[in-house]
């Protein structure tokens, strides 16, 4: 008979404060935002001393970022990126395709899911924006990072050295505006581009995160500029919502399946 | 005015489930339950009918829930269900007798060999445009009646029933009504093709009391109103899954196909109204019937082994550690290193149907690698969709153009380019990548006039992603021959002991 009794801890062989720290960790894989010390220690019915040992020690580690102003915790980059080898691009289209289509049917524009590769964003799926018009699949081609809605939101959970190539007078093209940007789509949990890599296109796009919580991939709409945004570049609203309902659904798919 | 929805249960082989669409053909919400396999010996699969019904009852309140609406917003409800699949219930009680017979069960094996041999074989394959095989329902109620003789007194009193899927869900929904369509009657080898009733002579032929049978309506006509489920809500249609897969991928007029991509693989080509019969080893079907019209036609082609194959390489040679990784792996390489599998795992379906052959890796080098034959099995899947689309041209005379496809295999980038390239036509993945159910809800909404008509449906129809061929058609010829060759190697494996 397979009983739970292991998933109480203190189990001879096991260490309690890896348990302990991997409860932290998915702890603050589970929040939106960031926490702070005594809400950790609240949540866990741990000390405080000990929680700050835990937290100390993932921070050391990479897993786990203090901002620096609220001296809140979240999930570090170094989690992120050892999570995201691991996810091949099929297995993320396959997971994907599902959620990808409602989307275009509800958006009425087309669909792609990216993903990074060698500093890039590398397109492992893509749905025609469904009006019937001639239109080419693009799986596999590449796109810049820093001027589209797709590699804002990969750059954003990530530590990743680019040239900041320009498109258009709208391509960001300084470091300072793009870690300004990759903080409010931080923020924001989604991204736009702005005729930044095309003229006359925008585009949204959103996380996808895999079990954990971890940014796997990105998933977005594009279009003609004003039918994705107001004359003052703002998104249309129920699109952004539509984007990030989908990357939600996509994400809630891999961490199922992963479990 | 409040909006209004059609649902769509879809009965499949592992689960059943309930789909709200709305009225642009869009799904609206998703429940879904499994049910248990039973396989009580080597060959044999069985369903509880019963555990199944209790699904349904939990599946409506739960898609409806999901989707924020009420029972007197659904327009219609149809039903798409895995066919042939049979059961017997008794009509005083509506208590199933015994689990339900699925499809891929075999028991019927040595009954079919019997039967194959019987005087009147021939006329009943031409009558029903299928060969006497253990894939149908026909040769399974035999099989049910000869186990226990009292039941056969019983049938011909009319006491115990005779039904498939949609005709225990119809009776269970409907309190009582003990009715089939035409799509799912076409399975039973006891439907005559042509007058779209039952054949008094395969009836004959098999043993089965004309009493136990349900009545057969159209597949697209209100067939009752639901006492249980959905209460108040009519039953607007019911077709079996490929056929729903069709219906949903607008496949309305003759020469349009479209190929379900699963464990298995069904390519459906619509006939139109003229039956066609196949001199290469394809199935002569009903496509759907509407209520008052003529009934269309479908020439179909199984493969009994694509997507398992997959499976197969990912469990048993655990070269892979999910099914989509076959792509991953398969990019390795530029092209097969000519090596070719041919799954012929239980004999080969459409257009061989050869039982004595099984499957064959040929073309091994000490140059090959996994990649090499990873490529290998997912053309396996490609050639095989190409054999199948030669027999459908060469049956119907008319030349396919396009290929629709479905199904989960349809995420393989790869292997859409391969079928592509190897049928030499486009190949077209539609928006909507659950046709079974949609081509349901699109039947029953029709029916009660939801949707205005078929062209009204076509509108709903996008195209999600296409894949063009790029092969060079010297290669294709080549290559083709080679798999053909490969297939040769498959044939008089296995001897009679």
């Amino acid at each position: 008979m397979f009983t739970w009794w292991h998933r109480v801890g203190n189990v001879p062989g096991t260490v309690q404060s890896i348990e302990r720290a991997a409860a932290v960790l998915r702890l603050l894989a589970g929040e939106s935002g960031p926490l702070s010390l005594g809400q950790i220690a609240r949540s866990l019915d741990l000390a405080k001393g000990t929680t700050h040992g835990i937290l100390a020690t993932l921070r050391h580690v990479g897993f786990v970022e203090q901002d620096r102003l609220s001296g809140q915790y979240r999930l570090g980059s170094a989690l992120l990126q050892l999570g995201h080898g691991h996810l091949d691009v099929n297995e993320l289209r396959s997971h994907a395709i599902n959620w990808a289509d409602p989307l275009a049917a509800r958006s009425g524009e087309a669909v792609r899911v990216g993903t990074v590769h060698d500093g890039q964003v590398l397109v492992v799926h893509h749905v025609f924006r469904p009006d019937d018009t001639f239109q080419t699949l693009d799986v596999g081609s590449t796109l810049p990072l820093h001027a589209t809605a797709l590699g804002k939101v990969l750059l954003a959970y990530r530590f990743t050295k680019i040239n900041l190539d320009r498109f258009t007078r709208r391509t960001i093209r300084t470091t300072e505006a793009l870690e300004a940007e990759l903080q409010r789509v931080r923020e924001a949990g989604w991204s736009l581009e702005a005729e930044e890599l095309t003229p006359g296109t925008a585009a949204v796009a959103a996380p996808i995160r895999g079990s954990g919580g971890l940014v796997v991939g990105a998933v977005g709409i594009s279009g003609l500029v004003e039918r994705i945004c107001d004359s003052h570049y703002r998104p249309h609203q129920h699109l952004v919502a539509l984007v990030r309902e989908a990357a939600r659904a996509i994400s809630r798919d891999l961490g199922a399946a992963r479990r | 005015m409040t909006e209004r929805y059609v649902v769509a249960i879809d009965q499949g082989t592992t689960s059943t489930r309930c789909i709200v669409f709305d009225r642009r053909g869009r799904l609206v919400s998703l429940a879904q339950h499994e049910h248990k396999q039973y396989y009580p010996k080597p060959g044999w699969v069985e369903h509880d009918a019963a555990e199944i019904w209790r699904n349904v009852e939990k599946l409506a309140p739960e898609a409806l829930r999901n989707a924020g609406i009420t029972e007197d917003q659904v327009a219609a409800v149809g039903i798409a269900n895995q066919r042939e699949t049979t059961l017997l219930w008794e009509r005083d009680t509506g208590v199933p007798v015994g689990h339900a017979i699925v499809w891929q069960d075999t028991r019927t094996d040595d009954l079919v060999r019997d039967l194959l041999g019987a005087e009147g074989a021939k006329t009943v394959e031409h009558d029903s445009g299928l060969p006497i095989a253990t894939y149908f329902s026909g040769p399974r109620v035999r099989w049910m009646l000869d186990q226990r003789p009292e039941l056969r007194e019983r049938a011909e009193r009319g006491e115990i029933l005779f039904g498939t899927m949609e005709t225990w869900l119809i009776w269970k929904l409907t309190g009582g009504l003990h009715v089939t369509d035409v799509t799912n009657a076409s399975r039973t080898m006891l439907l005559d093709v042509h007058t779209l009733d039952w054949s008094p002579v395969a009836l004959e032929f098999f043993g089965i009391p004309r009493a136990m049978l349900p009545e057969i309506r159209p597949s697209v006509g209100v067939f009752g109103t639901a006492v249980a489920g959905f209460p108040g809500v009519r039953i607007g249609a019911a077709l079996g899954d490929q056929q729903a897969a069709l219906f949903g991928q607008t496949c309305f007029s003759p020469g349009e196909a479209k190929c379900t991509y699963g464990t298995g693989s069904f390519l459906l080509l619509n006939t139109g109204q003229e039956l066609v019969r196949s001199t290469h080893g394809l199935l002569s079907t009903v496509a759907y019937q509407i209520e008052g019209g003529q009934a269309a036609y479908a020439l179909e082609g199984s493969i009994a082994i694509t997507g398992s194959l997959v499976q197969w390489f990912r469990d048993q040679l655990e070269l892979i550690a999910s099914a989509p990784e076959i792509e991953t792996l398969a990019r390795t390489v530029a092209d097969n290193g000519g090596c070719y599998i041919v799954p012929a795992f239980s004999g080969l379906y459409a257009p061989y149907w050869r039982s004595e052959a099984r499957g064959v890796i040929v073309g091994l080098t000490s140059y090959i690698t996994k990649g090499h034959l990873a490529r290998a099995v997912l053309e396996a899947t490609a050639w095989q969709t190409r054999e199948v689309v030669d027999a459908m041209n060469a049956d119907s005379g008319l030349d396919l153009t396009t290929l629709r496809v479905d199904g989960g295999m349809t995420a393989d980038n790869l292997l859409m380019q391969s079928i592509a390239d190897v049928l030499d036509v486009p190949v077209v993945r539609p928006l909507a990548a659950e046709t079974v159910s949609l081509g349901a809800a699109y039947a029953a909404g029709l029916a009660v006039g939801y949707w205005p008509d078929l062209e009204g449906l076509r509108q709903n129809w996008h195209r999600a992603a296409q894949w063009l061929p790029t092969m060079d058609p010297q290669v294709r010829a080549t290559e083709y021959r080679n798999w053909q060759r490969a297939v040769e190697r498959t044939f008089d494996w296995t001897r009679p002991s």
